[in-house]
């Protein structure tokens, strides 16, 4: 990364533990990460990467430390503003299922009090950014949709108004492998074209590693290596993320075993 | 039969006033137990959803209600309220209330989670989710709810003619007093088409509102 | 006070509208489980068919109870039996929406595995659809029954006795203690019935 990159995201010193919990969720994150990286963050359930994402977009609080967006503390921003300016994406997709596709991607633009020729534009171009025919989805009904289109649909949603910061917490987890691959093809294409920073949690090594400008392993709440995958893969930080990588390669050897 | 006939048209011939007067007492009655019992049925299953805490007793109040039969709480109702217009209509209001609210809490509790979550994560304020997310997608129950109290409402209110609500019920009372068919049969089929003419534009709404559902 | 005394001078008379209520109302059940467990089992097999009588029973369900009750007197006449049979007419949409959706509701992968192991219709229907539906064919159960003890207690007006009867001639006569007793008789009999099947469920499961 070159140093004129402003720097979006700044995680500084986050703690999380929710109540009856004895030990914090999130425990002493500090990152900072730039204008247009794809961050993918790795880690089984547990880990603490879903609350840290959440916590972006103020669905969580952190109980100390601060996470600081562009230069602006998002502690001084009243949750409703920050997550207008933030798209997000999770596994259940949650289209409304009373309104159809053009509706659904409509939401915040509405909100936001768009004219209606400019939503109905914008949702024309999203449509078809992820994928879709628009003249064909529009005025279907999440429930005439496959898995993979409802998800294409609720990321189209998540990039109406143009957000500076994506949030993705496991997407495709639900979806089957080969429109898995489709989905991470083409969301790469769509990262590639926007100049977004994204955020994307998974458990799936082979995912994050494939998608992920840089890394972040999580274990136990806290950040293990925050590093390129190249990086990771040759000089694992510590026992957990060499332990990952591991499991990974026996799975190859398996695989190079059968042919 | 033909006797029978030509009893209902002598019958109209003399009462057509008096006939209509008691539709009216009817329908008015109902309508405006209907809307009360909507406003408070509705918004005490919103409020037994935020407050949890007393969800569950209020909830198993409203339950034991359902289940004491209809005539014994419109005669208990006499010894509490009176006779007359008012104690009728808070009789039937308490027993309309139920199928409303627990429809609505149920209805409100089935919102998926992930829908509520996705709604809050694009910013909207807890009032939009509401009016735009969690009501409407509760509103099927709900209507569901209100059907349901329409026809208990309806049927009830016949019977309330006996503590003094007028209606309809009392050509069906006249009718088993003096045993005369031909009022059993004006004042039957005239609750039966009242209560199916209530529920039918209910279920076109209903079936209009969820065409998401199954297409 | 006066209600208690009232009830010790008339418990004779109490008993027999209690023991009349249930009366009624079991023999109406039977009847009513009956009747629904044969639909049920027509519509398992024409589903055309049992669209067709649960739509007309859920039209004959909305007609409040007091006019089907003076529908029927021009043809069956006053009485016990006529009471009877409106309740039975009553209970039929109550027991068929649970019955049928409770059968049909069941996991479409049992029903596939078991077709794979070549049961046929019928013993699918038999060994499969009804043992794993047992229990919203309870709730039906359960829910057609407290309905019949409240619609009996209205069937008092058409002569067939049982609490109501307390309630009616309660009113007539101007008799307070009268009604009271009614209206608790059959609050308590509703509460407790449902108490004690409630708790029934709770432990099958």
């Amino acid at each position: 990364m070159s140093k004129n990159t402003p720097v979006a995201i700044e995680y500084q010193n986050v703690h999380k533990r929710f109540g009856g919990a004895n030990c914090n969720a999130v425990d002493g994150v500090d990152l900072s990460i730039n204008e247009g990286e794809f961050i993918t963050i790795l880690g089984s359930s547990g880990s603490g990467k879903t609350t840290l994402l959440k916590m972006t977009n103020r669905l969580l609080d952190p109980d100390s430390g601060n996470i600081v967006l562009f230069g602006e503390n998002i502690r001084d921003v009243s949750p409703v503003q920050v997550r207008r300016r933030i798209g997000y994406v999770i596994q259940q997709v949650g289209l409304m299922p009373h309104m159809t596709v053009a509706q659904n991607i409509a939401i915040v633009p509405k909100l936001l009090r768009w004219d209606k020729k400019r939503i109905d534009s914008r949702v024309n171009e999203l449509t078809a950014l992820v994928g879709l025919e628009p003249s064909e989805f529009l005025i279907r009904y999440p429930a005439q949709l496959s898995g993979g289109q409802q998800q294409r649909i609720g990321l189209a949603r998540a990039l109406a108004v143009d957000p500076k910061i994506m949030l993705l917490d496991e997407p495709f987890g639900a979806i089957d492998a080969i429109n898995r691959l489709n989905l991470q093809d083409e969301l790469k294409r769509i990262h590639g074209g926007l100049k977004k920073t994204f955020l994307f949690v998974t458990h799936d090594i082979n995912e994050a590693l494939k998608l992920g400008t840089r890394v972040i392993v999580m274990n136990e709440g806290k950040v293990c290596q925050f590093d390129t995958p190249r990086n990771i893969v040759k000089n694992p930080a510590d026992g957990f993320v060499e332990s990952l990588i591991h499991s990974c390669r026996e799975q190859e050897k398996f695989w190079e075993g059968l042919i | 039969m033909q006797e029978i006939w030509a009893n209902i048209i002598r019958y109209f011939d003399n009462n057509m006033d008096a006939y209509f007067a008691m539709l009216r007492q009817h329908i008015g009655i109902s309508l405006r137990v209907l809307i009360i019992s909507t406003i408070i049925g509705l918004s005490t299953g919103i409020l037994c959803v935020i407050f949890k805490k007393q969800q569950k007793w209020i909830i198993t109040l409203f339950q034991t209600l359902r289940i004491i039969p209809s005539l014994a709480i419109l005669v208990l109702s006499i010894r509490f309220l009176g006779i007359g217009m008012g104690p009728a209509i808070a009789a039937l209001t308490f027993l309309a209330i139920p199928p409303i609210l627990m429809n609505t809490v149920a209805g409100l509790e089935k919102v998926s989670l992930f829908v509520l979550e996705t709604a809050k994560g694009m910013g909207m304020t807890p009032l939009q989710v509401w009016l735009k997310v969690r009501l409407p997608l509760a509103f099927p129950m709900i209507l569901a709810g209100i059907k349901t109290a329409t026809v208990e409402i309806v049927a009830s209110a016949t019977i309330a003619a006996l503590i003094g609500a007028g209606g309809l019920g009392q050509i069906i009372f006249q009718g088993l007093s003096t045993r005369q068919t031909e009022l059993l049969l004006i004042g039957g089929i005239s609750v039966a088409i009242m209560s199916l003419g209530a529920v039918l534009p209910l279920n076109l709404l209903d079936r209009f509102l969820q065409r998401y559902r199954n297409i | 006070m006066e209600l208690l005394q009232f009830a010790q001078r008339n418990y004779s008379l109490l008993l027999r509208a209690l023991s009349e209520h249930i009366q009624m109302v079991l023999i109406s059940l039977i009847l009513s489980i009956l009747l629904a467990g044969l639909l049920t089992i027509v519509a398992m097999f024409f589903k055309r068919i049992g669209t067709l009588i649960t739509h007309l029973f859920s039209i004959v369900y909305s007609v409040p109870s007091i006019a089907l009750f003076a529908l029927m007197i021009p043809m069956l006449g006053i009485g016990r039996n006529t009471a009877i049979t409106v309740l039975v007419l009553y209970n039929q949409f109550i027991l068929l929406r649970n019955f049928i959706t409770g059968l049909n509701e069941v996991d479409p992968a049992i029903v596939e595995a078991a077709t794979g192991m070549g049961m046929t219709r019928t013993q699918l229907i038999f060994k499969v659809r009804v043992p794993l539906s047992l229990k919203p064919i309870f709730v039906g159960m359960r829910l057609a029954l407290i309905s019949t003890i409240a619609v009996a207690v209205i069937a008092a007006f058409i002569g067939a006795g049982g609490i109501g009867l307390l309630v009616t001639i309660g009113l007539e006569t101007g008799n307070n203690n009268r009604v009271l007793w009614g209206v608790i008789l059959s609050a308590v009999l509703g509460i407790v019935v449902n108490a004690t099947l409630v708790f029934i469920e709770k432990k099958i499961n």
